[in-house]
Parts: structure tokens; C-alpha cells; sequence
């Protein structure tokens, strides 16, 4: 059948359609920082996707060639800002078994007691952003009044809300302040009453679930394919975490529980980061019982007494090195070392860390001097942003923010 | 009022042709008595009402742009404007001084007519609903016998404006956001006149003014208060989507489309797609308000003004003309009681619900809202020709032959049963979600 063709009218046969490449980001307002997504749309569906990184690169790795470990230290608080401590962790720990330095066991339980606070607070950072992304907004100031007290916690601690820049090789800057176990005692108390609130609001919300369940899902084998870990594995049903697996610091001295999913949607890895906030509230109540020496205050105490005994012996004209000293896994400062100059002997390391992304992973290699030789870190945030074009192709446009967001990526964890 | 022999009689006369030839078009009979009232009166008092009107429909907007800030600060535990002026009342009019003095930036590529005419495209429309809006009984601009039909007509008309914004923006975002409230316009308009044709058919006119003149009397005879809630419950929803609100505000999905249809726009312009979607949102309330809640008419019936003035019909001159007076006011704070209220509904909403995706939004529209509104006009005409005489439900009627013979006994009988009634369909509608939401979960 011919149609009839009158100029200047588009008969079915004449029109085109056309493909829409969007350049989404990377300047754009749920990118979280500055990622580009070079994305093909037909319609409101994803055709392709792909991610343009390195905007935020700032060459953190080779800035450690060039500078001692000490002054390389704050630096590595730009790495992922949102958990600082994990990265100081990761290197300080890396340092110290290179130079086989013995870390007391104090410092062990003010690291794991720093570092589950910091993983509540970057988990309530994504949870705010996430529902953001969703379109809803309250819920970013609910999560900021908590994450606040987490911050007035970490100041009084280090004098710092974001970059800390606390621990030292073999120990901590200074002890813990009088009284702040008391403090954290007190919030982490109130805390799970509060992700109760959260989950009020938003776990049975039809809107939520319509925008979450079923959508974005990963399996294992694609999880180790691209190298997803953290959350986003466990959403899967794999209870992959290193704290359990291999655990460092003090992990196996305190119960707690791997959350895992059952599908590995998005919904699945919004239930196991709020299952995960409620775990470390666990272990950070278990290391407030356990850390030795208790409060602060009593430490000081103890450390008088020890010296007034000394002082007695001395008196008495006995040997006051008799006298029985603190105990060492009371002290918060392990090794009186000159940082500045600080030399660890030349050795090769990897130390891998679960960081509220992942797992987060620094190698290192020292070769004698004050500088290393190389450093260079795994991001878990780059193994997770990877995986982002598989899930999205053939998904519609607005659930980019349900899966980008679900993967919780921080971009300057991924360019560093 | 008074015919004024003085005036030409040819434009009742053309007039009276044109609604002839309006009915012989469409085999209906619109009941219009133009010629009762003198023409000039009629001309210079629609222009008049509606000049003021638009004239505290400006300011009211620019307070609700405040009141929308403080509520949502009041809801996520912040503060809200609170440096210009006494609470951060001033604070929409220093945004709006800031905004005249920003430079009316045309991107490039774009289609400069069209972009300039995209805003008053879109915030012309949302003005002309306060024409139609019955303020009091008085206080109503243009009483239009087909006024339901034609409000409708106006809103489909500031779509076409974001449409327009976001084709000429030559903007991906914008275009993109252009067409999705092109959809969602043409999706939520079937259940919004829909859940109007219920009061349509209960009042038995279009006449927005005759809507409310019918629902006369306490909150019982209220269309949207126990004869049909369903209907209320549709027009707010649908009435959400109209004026892209929360969780219905795809067109500017900030997260998605950075700001949708007027990412490009700076300036006045800008100002007024944000200036017109306030009032569009002030208008849909007032219509809310007029069609289902009893317009401006008072909860408690004539009781309040019983209590207050029990010999107002023995007032004469110049206290009878205060009394009057008095009434308007009263009606006019009825009506915005109750504006503000669905306005703060809309409000609250946004502060809680997250955004939907556009296939679902469809699907919400489509699959579900648009069947119900056909059902419920089918439940509201058998409730119509079953329950309803002398223009009162028989629902209504117990309350006010109880309250009449003093029978105080039977009328909290009738509330205890209608609340249960209520509680009832409350908790079967719970149960119903919790398993829709379980069958959700399980699907996956």
C-alpha cells in the first residue's frame, strides 16, 4: 500500500526516533560528588551506561613517596572522609606490623570503639542521602541530628568533626577524655530507639518499597566479579565480613552478628545497613564494659597511685622498679617514638580492613627510609561504582538513584 | 439588583445567542438568567472581585512559600527563616527582590519566544482559577454555569507551559521533565473530573457557586465529609499530581533532573513558575475545599452565629449592613480555615513521602485511581437515588431530626455507628496494605 506523500508532512515511514545521551553529571545533585555517567537513554529506559571517573583524583598514593609517614598521615583522612578512621586504621596497623610494634590493648578497644561510632555515622550520612536521592528529605535531618552527636563525640575526642587524624603507630594521640566513655555510653544507649524512628517513617513505606524492592539485583557470582564487598555482598546472602572472617584489633573478644539479605536488591542492602548500625551499637556497648583500664579518670588515678608507691619505696630506700607498674594494656600511647623521623625497617605489607563500604585495603611497601617506598590502596567505593552500568542497563532512569545510592560509592574514595 | 435601563440592551442579547447556540450545540440546557442583572454591574463587579482577589491571592502565595519552609523545618527539627523580619516573614519578599535583580540569562540554542513565553503560559492559568473560586457568596468574580468544566480546562492549559518550558530550554533535563508532566497531566485529569462528578451529581449542577450553595449546613452535609469521602480522597490525590507536588513531583525530580523544566531559567522568570505553582497549589485547595468541604460555610452550621447575634433578623440599617458584613467575614475565614488546612496536608505530605517512579506514577494513575473514580460515580449514583431526598442524605437527616427533637440520645447513637463504620473500612483498608505490602516482598 503507498501512502501518499504531501510535502511537508511527516508520514510514519519519515519520522525518526532518536536516542537521548545524557551527560549526568559531573556536576549533578545525586551523583554524591563528581562522577560522570555518560548515560543513552530511550525514553525514560537506560540503553548504556558509562561511568567517567578521575575528577577528584589527587594522587593521594604517590603523595606518600614524597613524605614522611607522619606527615603523610593527614592526608589519607581526604582519602574517604566519610569514615577517616577505617584509612588510619588500614595504614597505622600496616606500619605496625611492618615494624612488629606491640599496640596495648587499650588502644586496640578506643580503635574499635572510634571506628564503629564512624561506621554509624557514615552509615547515617547514606541513609539520609539515599532517601534523598528517593525524593524524600526529612529523613536527611533525622539522620544529621544523630550523626551530629556522633561528631560532638569525635571533637571531644580528637578536636575534629570530619578529619581526624587520631591514631599513631603503636597507639592512639592522647587517651580518651575524662568522662567520655560515660558520654558514649549514653548515646549509644538512646541510639537504637532512634533507628526504630527511621525505620518507622520509611521500612513499611509503599512508596519505598515500590521504589526499592526487586530492583538493582546482584548476585554472588557478579559480586565476584567486579570485586563488590561490604554491605552490597552481604545484601546477597554472603555473611562476608572481615571482622568476623579475619579479625583484627579485638573483633573476636565481642559478639555480634554478620546482617545478610536474601535477594541482594536495594531494599535487601537498606535492611542490612540498618541491621549493621543497630550490630555496632553491639559491639561499641560490649568494648565500653571491656576496654581496660575504664574511664580515663580512672587510669589517672591508678597512674598516682603507682607513682606514690614508687615515691614510698624510694623513701623507704627500697628499688622502685620492685614496685609493680600500671599495666600496659592501660596505656593509650604504646611506643614513645619519634614520629617525625620515624623509620620502620624495610618490609612489604597488605592489611585489609571492613569498612562501612567494604572492605578497604592498603599495601605497602618500606624500604628502610622515613618515606615508603609505595603505598597504594584498595578502594572498596571503586569496586562497588564498577558494578553500576551491569545493573542499570535496561532499568529505567529514576532507579539510577535507587541503585547508584544503594551501593553507598564515595567518589574520592574511588579516584583518591 | 437593580436593572439599569440606561445600558444597551445588546449584550445580554449576544450573550443569550451565544448560550442558545452553546445549548443547541450540545443538547443541553445551561440555566443562565443573564439579563437579571445589568450588565455593567455584572462586568465592573467581576473585575473588581477578581482584581482584588488576584491581589491577596499574591500575597497569600508569597506567605505560603513561608509557611511551606517553617512547616518543614517544624518537621525536620530545624528552625526555619527566622532573620528577615519578625519569624522570617520577610524572607520570600527579599528572595523575590533577589531574584528581580538576577540576570535573565536565554540559554543558547533555545527557542527565545517560546522560552519567554513558557512562564506566563503556566502562571496565567493559575490565576484564573481565583476567578472561580467562591471566596464567600459574595466574594466570587465570574459564577460560571459550566465553572467545574471550565476550571479543569484552565489547569489542562499551564501544562502546556512546562511542556513548552522544557522543549525550549534545549535542555536535556528540562526536556525530559517537560514530558513527564505532559503524562501526568493527561493521567491524574480523568480521576480529578471524575471525583468531581460525584458532587456534580449530587448538587445537580456545574456551578461551582451552586457546588457549595448545596452542601449549605453543618460538616454532615459536607459532600466530602460522610456522603462521599472516597471522592475527597481522589480529588487530593489527583488534585497532588495537578500541581506537582510531593510524592508526585516528577517534572522537577531534583535528584533526577536537577530541577526538571526551569533548570534553565534565572530571574522573574523563574520566579514565576514558583510563584504560579504556589498559587496552583492554593487554588487546588480552594477547589478542594469548595466542592467537598463545604466551601465557606461554617462546621457547626448557623449555631456559632446563633449564639453570638440571637435577634439579627431584627437589625435594621446601618447594623444590619454591619451584620452582614460580619457573615462574609465569617464565611471567608471558614473558607480559608479550611484551604489552609488541605494546603498543609499537601505540606505534610512532602515533608514524609519519598518520590515515585514515572511508570508507577502511571500505573497508580491508571491502573488504580481511574477504575475507582468509575466505580465510586457509579457507588454516588445509586447513593444518589437510594439514600438521598430533599437533597439530604438519609444519613444526614438522623443528626438533624435528633437534633431537632432534642433527642440527644439517638444523635450519639448516630455518631457512634458512623465512626465505627469509619474504623471499620479504616482497619480493612490497613489490612489491606499490610498484605499488599507482604505479597510485595514476597514477589520478589
Amino acid at each position: 500500500m503507498s501512502t501518499l506523500q504531501i510535502p511537508g508532512v511527516y508520514t510514519e515511514q519519515g519520522l525518526k526516533t532518536e536516542d537521548l545521551v545524557v551527560n549526568i553529571g559531573p556536576q549533578h545533585p545525586s551523583t554524591h560528588g563528581v562522577l560522570r555517567l555518560i548515560t543513552t537513554l530511550n525514553g525514560e529506559v537506560v540503553k548504556d551506561m558509562v561511568p567517567v571517573i578521575g575528577y577528584l583524583h589527587r594522587s593521594k598514593e604517590k603523595m606518600a613517596e614524597s613524605r614522611s609517614y607522619f606527615q603523610y598521615q593527614p592526608t589519607i583522612d581526604r582519602v574517604e572522609y566519610l569514615s577517616s578512621f577505617f584509612d588510619h586504621s588500614v595504614f597505622v596497623s600496616g606500619i605496625e606490623s611492618i615494624a612488629k610494634l606491640k599496640v596495648p590493648k587499650r588502644v586496640k578497644y578506643i580503635r574499635m570503639i572510634t571506628m564503629e561510632l564512624n561506621r554509624i555515622s557514615s552509615h547515617l550520612l547514606w541513609f539520609g542521602t539515599f532517601l534523598l536521592d528517593l525524593g524524600a528529605t526529612s529523613t536527611l535531618f533525622y539522620a544529621f541530628r544523630e550523626r551530629e552527636e556522633i561528631f560532638k563525640l569525635f571533637e571531644d575526642l580528637t578536636g575534629a568533626r570530619m578529619m581526624y587524624n587520631y591514631y599513631r603507630f603503636g597507639g592512639v594521640n592522647a587517651d580518651l577524655p575524662v568522662g567520655w566513655i560515660e558520654q558514649c555510653r549514653e548515646f549509644v544507649q538512646s541510639f537504637p530507639a532512634k533507628i526504630d524512628e527511621y525505620e518507622t517513617i520509611v521500612t513499611k513505606n509503599p512508596i519505598f518499597l515500590d521504589r526499592t524492592v526487586g530492583i538493582g539485583l546482584l548476585d554472588f557470582d557478579t559480586c565476584m566479579r567486579y570485586g563488590v564487598t561490604g554491605p552490597s555482598i552481604r545484601a546477597t546472602g554472603i555473611p562476608m565480613d572481615l571482622r568476623k572472617d579475619a579479625p583484627y584489633l579485638c573483633y573476636d573478644e565481642v559478639k555480634f552478628d554478620v546482617p545478610v539479605g536474601t535477594h541482594g536488591d536495594v531494599f535487601d542492602r537498606y535492611l542490612v545497613r540498618m541491621a549493621e548500625m543497630r550490630e555496632s551499637v553491639k559491639i561499641i556497648l560490649q568494648c565500653l564494659d571491656q576496654i581496660p583500664g575504664g574511664d580515663t579518670a580512672n587510669v589517672i588515678a591508678k597512674t598516682k597511685e603507682v607513682e606514690a608507691a614508687k615515691e614510698a619505696a624510694k623513701a623507704a630506700g627500697e628499688d622502685p622498679k620492685a614496685v609493680p607498674g600500671v599495666d600496659p594494656d592501660w596505656l593509650s600511647v604504646g611506643q614513645k617514638i619519634n614520629l617525625l623521623t620515624y623509620k620502620p625497617p624495610a618490609g612489604e605489607v597488605y592489611h585489609v580492613c571492613e569498612s562501612p563500604r567494604g572492605m578497604l585495603g592498603c599495601h605497602m611497601i618500606s624500604d628502610g627510609t622515613a618515606k615508603a617506598y609505595r603505598v597504594k590502596w584498595r578502594g572498596a567505593s571503586f569496586s562497588n561504582l564498577s558494578v553500576l552500568p551491569e545493573l542499570m542497563i535496561g532499568k529505567l532512569y529514576p532507579d539510577l538513584m535507587a541503585i547508584f545510592g544503594s551501593l553507598d560509592v564515595i567518589l574520592p574514595e574511588v579516584d583518591r | 439588583m437593580n436593572q439599569n435601563s440606561d445600558f444597551p440592551n445588546w449584550l445580554p442579547l449576544l450573550v443569550n445567542k451565544l448560550v442558545e447556540l452553546i445549548n443547541h450545540t450540545f443538547h443541553t440546557s445551561i440555566a443562565l438568567d443573564w439579563t437579571a442583572l445589568a450588565p455593567v454591574t455584572l462586568v465592573v463587579w467581576a473585575v473588581i472581585v477578581f482584581s482584588l482577589i488576584a491581589l491577596v491571592a499574591q500575597v497569600a502565595v508569597i506567605f505560603l512559600v513561608l509557611m511551606e519552609r517553617k512547616i518543614l523545618a517544624w518537621l525536620t527539627q530545624r528552625k526555619g527563616p527566622n532573620r528577615v523580619g519578625p519569624w522570617g516573614a520577610l524572607q520570600t519578599l527579599a528572595d523575590g527582590v533577589k531574584l528581580l535583580f538576577k540576570e535573565d540569562i536565554v540559554p543558547e540554542g533555545a527557542n527565545k519566544f517560546l522560552f519567554m513565553m513558557a512562564p506566563a503560559v503556566f502562571f496565567l492559568p493559575a490565576f484564573v482559577f481565583f476567578g472561580l473560586i467562591p471566596f464567600t457568596d459574595k466574594l466570587l468574580a465570574v459564577s460560571l454555569p459550566a465553572g467545574a468544566l471550565f476550571v479543569f480546562a484552565i489547569s489542562s492549559i499551564s501544562v502546556l507551559g512546562l511542556v513548552l518550558a522544557g522543549w525550549a530550554s534545549n535542555n536535556k533535563y528540562s526536556l525530559l521533565g517537560g514530558m513527564r508532566s505532559a503524562a501526568q497531566a493527561i493521567s491524574y485529569e480523568i480521576p480529578l473530573v471524575m471525583a468531581v462528578l460525584a458532587t456534580v451529581l449530587f448538587s445537580g449542577s456545574m456551578n461551582i457557586a451552586d457546588i457549595v450553595r448545596a452542601q449549605q449546613g453543618p460538616f454532615w452535609n459536607w459532600y466530602g465529609i460522610l456522603l462521599t469521602p472516597l471522592s475527597l480522597l481522589i480529588f487530593f490525590i489527583s488534585s497532588l499530581a495537578e500541581v506537582n507536588r510531593v510524592p508526585f513531583d516528577l517534572p522537577e525530580a531534583e535528584s533526577e533532573l536537577v530541577s526538571g523544566y526551569n533548570t534553565e531559567y534565572t530571574g522573574m522568570k523563574f520566579a514565576l513558575f514558583f510563584l504560579a505553582e504556589y498559587a496552583a497549589l492554593f487554588a487546588m485547595s480552594g477547589l478542594t475545599v469548595a466542592f467537598f468541604v463545604g466551601g465557606y460555610y461554617s462546621p457547626f452550621g448557623t449555631f456559632l452565629i446563633d449564639l453570638l447575634t440571637p435577634h439579627h433578623e431584627t437589625l435594621t440599617g446601618v447594623m444590619s449592613s454591619v451584620y452582614q458584613f460580619g457573615i462574609q467575614c465569617e464565611m471567608l475565614f471558614w473558607f480559608m480555615l479550611k484551604t489552609y488546612l488541605f494546603i498543609f496536608l499537601a505540606m505534610w505530605v512532602r515533608g514524609t513521602l519519598p518520590r515515585l517512579k514515572p511508570d508507577q506514577l502511571m500505573g497508580f494513575s491508571w491502573k488504580f485511581l481511574i477504575p475507582l473514580s468509575i466505580i465510586n460515580v457509579f457507588a454516588v449514583a445509586v447513593e444518589k437515588y437510594v439514600m438521598v431526598s430533599d437533597g439530604r442524605s438519609v444519613l444526614t437527616m438522623v443528626p438533624i431530626l435528633s437534633i431537632q427533637n432534642n433527642n440527644i440520645g439517638s444523635w450519639f447513637a448516630w455518631i457512634v455507628g458512623v465512626s465505627v463504620v469509619f474504623m471499620a473500612f479504616f482497619m480493612l483498608m490497613s489490612d489491606m496494605l499490610t498484605k499488599k505490602l507482604k505479597a510485595r516482598l514476597a514477589r520478589r
